[in-house]
């Protein structure tokens, strides 16, 4: 019956370019349908039934794998970055989920809508990865962003909750509308919607023209809100510690990545002929999100918080890739991508099974003797915090050496300088964590209580940080694979 | 044929890990005789070594070689030279003496104390053993790991402090290395694409190496080639991480603090080993690989040893803090080895080594008595001591030997290294007689500050009526020490079968970075023949390289999507 499938699509090419994002568009619907069926003790069959949804959907995109095709009049373009993209945004949501259901019924607000939402901003941020289109790449980006407005707001009853949604919702439009003001002026000189299409009105307009500049700078703006990069970072403390934190986590490690596809798409393409313009700016900002990142994170005592700095430093790791501007550095930015899709979501799931009745657990005092309550947990803490901060032999610590490692090879050596340095600090706060849960004493007897799906996801996302360490080779060439599409600028 | 001898001696602490793991935390007595005999065994296998490595070659031996990351081309490459082979027998022999002397001192969490102290000693193996620069790198950085929750966990009241300050200050090096690594291992590769002469020297060398390859003896033949500022630029990039590992003078100030806060296991192997990562790195990388920065910088690299051999014995002079003195020693002493280093004469580097070997003995065996002292009377205040050799007379004279040890009294251990060491020195032309000078005053306050501590906690009077009756040594703090007694006799009265092994690698470092030495004694004939060449017995490096070149590379998979000035740059090897 699978084959009777995929043999209709293929009479109609273009839809096959977008089976997973279809069967996840379905599964999420279907979860909004059964809900009414279960009573309020079996919700968890509704999580269930979004990983069923994300296994189809990660096998047809596995299916995928060969083509490099466009559809729908060049608006979408299915090549290995999609296909790398899309993986890590399954792989990211499939840990989220399993690490929600006992959260969320400690939190009592277990509703399917929630499964939905999630099912509904993973279709967004597909498009976002295989969109070459403004149109289709805004669509995206406001299907995820809509779904995740009310998924940061989804504990009703709690104040923080509600303002981060608020707050998240209004810098969102603000952002959104700056991109958009970007995006028309891209399509004024282009006379088309079309990535292709602005990237030659770009070439021949040529790199100082002020439209170009003018259009790189919004645009830069909208989606430096998105992956959270100062100066436009404020949102992700406030977002992250309202929002609850299995959504924290998904902010941070999906929507940042699908941001990141735009922006690698739009810059790769539209305005690569213009890059001398937009290095240094890129370089400021990276060096900037790095700053500001690590030295906020320093004081914060909220491991939310904590874990939003960080992520802005990680942003600005990332861009970095991108200042290089070689094949070495996108290869870098594929690889800090995974491992910290991985890193960040293992950190957040500590965070999350501290959660339990009358305690919220994201205070680092929290941490407190975890050690001596769960010494496996406090264990993952230390091999995650090992491996955002960068040292060997962890995912962590290969993802900012091929960042090191482009920016030597494209001669940027003072970046390069500072770069390393920042990982001092870097690991001068993520130990604070460590110091809390392994060295401190704590009044608290209480053993966390993990479910099977947390231990499940925890040892996913550890599995890979140690394995991408120890033995990277395959996940090289994983981040390699995602090389292998045409808009790249240097691979063929 | 490979041997996996090396493999063995860095596997074993790490199964053992794995095994104390899966023993239940509670069976506390159990966890600690399964360490001893995990902490002997490794002492044990590396005891083969002394027959299968052979003294008088010149470059590496043992070589293991097996393909890691072909993307990058790093390769789990291990082979030891001389200094690596002395390095390595005191870091399994002071690895056992260390989890022996913990026995009583540790009484909580001891499953995870004795799994860390021997992730600990795989990782100081693995940095001794690579010959490959960046699973070097990863050794270098990971044992930092285990190191912390070693003085964070089980050290005394500052120790978070301490345990912290440690990792940052030896991270701050660290990443500053792996950026003078990475800058390494493309100017190599730039080097073969540019496919002149020195391309065509190495490629003799090393037929069919691949371009991109972080092999530590094709690199050391490469970058002699790089320009002065280059390699001068290098230089401080490594000089930082090996600098502030030693601890050399403005860089030492983590030191005290770590060594005073460690557990007394951690403060031996912490001084006996650790430290010596440093000197290693500056033999192994700096100055073989940077012969030109070397040269440049030894007046430099020689003056602020001197500073650190004196004002650490200056500083040591008003301690209060027992470990605290002898941690302050250890800054004195290594400015010896620093001092012997960048004299770049055979005599002071063979000195040099020698200098780390007895410092390891030495110190290790100055902080075990401190640890006696302290589990005994849970102080280290000097103050609360005094007229200690009435109620321990055994411990008053293996105490005294290792002082007499520790500041170069003859027949013991320490005269040989420094003696060699200020001969060395004493050759180089210009200032070597002022630098040797300098360091003789050093010898001098290194009598006076150990004596002065030797008599101020054993002399006299029991004043302290805690200290009465305190029990003398038993017999497992007997087993810990004398070896290393016997050690430093043995090193003081007949050092000939360990310099024997640093004769050769000190010549070769010699004729590389400092050539005129040669030219200026006929006489002398340097062992090993000329340093030109193969670091490695011919037969054993090329095979590996020459896999390198087939399978490490396939043009598809290169991650740096340069595979096609690599392929042109390895033409000319083949024909």
């Amino acid at each position: 019956m699978g084959h009777a499938f995929f043999n209709s699509l293929h009479r109609n090419p273009d839809l096959g370019l977008i089976v997973p994002e279809m069967q996840l568009a379905v599964f999420g619907m279907g979860i909004l349908l059964t809900d009414f069926l279960l009573d309020a003790k079996s919700k968890a069959a509704n999580g269930l039934m979004a990983l069923a949804g994300i296994a189809f959907s990660a096998y047809s995109l596995y299916r995928l794998r060969g083509v490099e095709a466009s559809g729908f009049h060049n608006t979408i373009q299915v090549d290995p970055f999609f296909i790398f993209f899309g993986m890590i945004f399954l792989a990211s949501a499939a840990l989220v989920i399993l690490l929600s259901v006992r959260y969320l019924e400690v939190e009592h607000e277990h509703h399917g809508e929630y499964y939905a939402l999630i099912m509904f901003a993973l279709v967004g941020m597909m498009f976002l990865a295989s969109g070459t289109d403004l149109i289709v790449l805004f669509l995206g980006l406001e299907t995820m962003a809509l779904s995740f407005y009310v998924l940061v707001g989804f504990l009703r009853r709690e104040k923080r909750s509600n303002e981060a949604a608020l707050k998240y919702l209004l810098l969102g439009a603000f952002s959104s509308g700056i991109l958009a003001y970007g995006f028309s002026l891209m399509y004024g000189m282009a006379g088309s919607t079309n990535l292709e299409d602005i990237k030659t009105a770009f070439a021949s307009r040529g790199p100082n023209d002020i439209l170009v500049l003018l259009a790189i700078v919004t645009v830069s703006a909208g989606l430096f809100f998105k992956i959270a990069a100062a100066p436009f970072h404020q949102w992700a403390p406030d977002v992250y510690e309202g929002a609850p934190t299995t959504i924290a986590a998904f902010v941070s490690v999906a929507s940042s990545a699908a941001s990141f596809a735009l922006l690698l798409r739009i810059f790769l393409t539209a305005f690569w002929p213009a890059k001398s313009s937009w290095e240094l700016m890129l370089a400021v900002v990276a060096v900037a999100s790095m700053t500001i990142g690590n030295f906020a994170a320093l004081t914060q005592t909220n491991l939310k918080r904590l874990l939003a700095y960080s992520s802005i430093s990680h942003a600005g790791y990332i861009l970095l890739g991108l200042v290089a501007g070689n094949a070495t550095g996108l290869l870098g930015i594929s690889f800090y991508i995974f491992a910290y899709a991985f890193m960040q979501t293992g950190a957040f799931a500590i965070v999350i099974v501290l959660r339990r009745t009358g305690l919220i657990g994201d205070e680092i005092e929290d941490l407190n003797g975890l050690f001596e309550r769960s010494p496996a947990a406090a264990l993952l803490l230390v091999l995650f915090m090992l491996s955002l901060a960068g040292i060997p032999p962890t995912a962590g610590f290969m993802g900012k050496y091929f960042i090191f490692l482009a920016l030597i090879q494209s001669k940027h050596y003072l970046l390069a300088v500072f770069a390393a340095l920042y990982v001092v600090p870097a690991l001068y706060y993520y130990f604070r964590l460590v110091v809390h849960a392994c060295i401190r004493k704590s009044s608290d007897p209480v053993r966390p209580d993990i479910s099977v799906g947390q231990w499940l996801a925890l040892g996913i996302a550890v599995l890979v940080v140690i394995g991408a360490g120890i033995v990277p080779e395959p996940f090289v060439r994983l981040a390699n694979f995602s090389l292998n599409s045409q808009f790249m600028p240097f691979v063929h | 044929m490979q041997t996996h001898l090396l493999s063995v001696i860095l596997l074993t602490p790490l199964a053992g890990a794995l095994l104390l793991l899966v023993v239940p935390g509670r069976l506390v007595t159990a966890h600690r005789i399964l360490a001893n005999l995990i902490g002997l065994v490794g002492f044990l296998v590396s005891l083969p070594l002394l027959g299968r490595f052979v003294a008088g070659e010149k470059g590496f031996q043992l070589l293991e070689d097996m393909g890691w990351i072909p993307s990058i081309g790093a390769r789990y490459t291990l082979g030891i030279d001389g200094i690596s082979f002395v390095l390595v027998m005191l870091t399994t022999g002071l690895g056992a003496i260390a989890i022996l002397s913990s026995w009583s001192a540790i009484q909580m969490r001891v499953k995870e104390y004795y799994i860390l102290l021997l992730l600990l000693q795989a990782g100081m193996l693995g940095v001794f053993m690579s010959l490959d620069f960046f699973l070097f790198y990863v050794f270098w950085e990971a044992m930092l790991v285990p190191m912390y929750f070693l003085i964070g966990v089980w050290g005394s009241d500052r120790r978070l402090y301490a345990a912290i300050k440690f990792f940052l200050y030896t991270l701050v090096g660290s990443v500053l290395m792996l950026l003078a690594v990475i800058t390494i291992y493309f100017q190599h590769a730039a080097l073969l694409q540019e496919g002149g002469p020195a391309a065509r020297e190495l490629m003799s060398l090393y037929p069919g190496g691949a371009a991109y390859t972080f092999n530590i003896p094709v690199l050391i033949e490469s970058t002699k080639f790089l320009a002065p500022h280059m390699q001068q630029l290098l230089f401080w990039g490594l000089f930082f991480a090996f600098a502030i590992k030693v601890p050399m003078f403005p860089f030492h100030t983590w030191l005290p603090d770590a060594h005073t806060e460690a557990p007394t296991a951690g403060s031996v192997i912490l001084a006996g080993v650790l430290l010596k990562m440093g000197t290693y790195g500056f033999l192994r990388f700096s100055v073989p690989m940077l012969p030109d920065a070397a040269r440049h910088y030894a007046p430099l690299m020689m003056a602020v040893s001197v500073v650190a051999i004196i004002y650490g014995a200056l500083v040591c002079m008003m301690q209060k803090d027992m470990k605290k003195l002898i941690a302050y020693s250890s800054v004195s002493h290594l400015g010896f080895c620093t001092l012997g280093i960048f004299a770049l004469t055979p005599m002071a580097i063979q000195g040099s080594i020698l200098q780390q070997i007895n410092h390891g003995i030495s110190t290790g065996a100055l902080f075990l008595i401190v640890g006696v002292l302290y589990e005994r009377r849970h102080t280290r205040q000097i103050s609360e001591f005094g007229g200690l050799s009435t109620p321990m007379p055994n411990f008053a004279a293996i105490y005294l030997i290792v002082s007499l040890s520790s500041l170069g009294m003859p027949l013991l251990n320490g005269f040989i290294g420094e003696f060699t060491i200020l001969q060395g020195v004493f050759e180089v032309p210009g200032r070597g007689p002022l630098y040797a000078a300098c360091a003789v005053v050093g010898i001098v306050l290194g009598a006076a500050y150990l004596l002065w501590l030797y008599q101020r906690v054993m002399f006299g009077p029991v004043t302290n009526p805690a200290n009465a009756n305190l029990p003398d040594l038993n017999t497992r703090e007997f087993a810990c020490l004398v070896p290393l007694v016997l050690a430093a006799f043995w090193i003081g009265i007949y050092p000939q079968p360990i310099l024997r092994y640093l004769k050769v690698p000190a010549d070769q470092l010699v004729q590389r970075v400092n050539p005129d030495y040669f030219e200026r004694h006929p006489g002398l004939v340097p062992a090993g023949g000329p340093a030109i060449g193969n670091l490695a017995p011919a037969g054993l490096t090329n095979a590996p390289a020459a896999a390198a070149s087939g399978k490490a590379l396939p043009s598809g998979a290169s991650a740096l999507a340069v595979p096609v000035p690599l392929r042109a740059a390895a033409q000319p090897a083949g024909e």
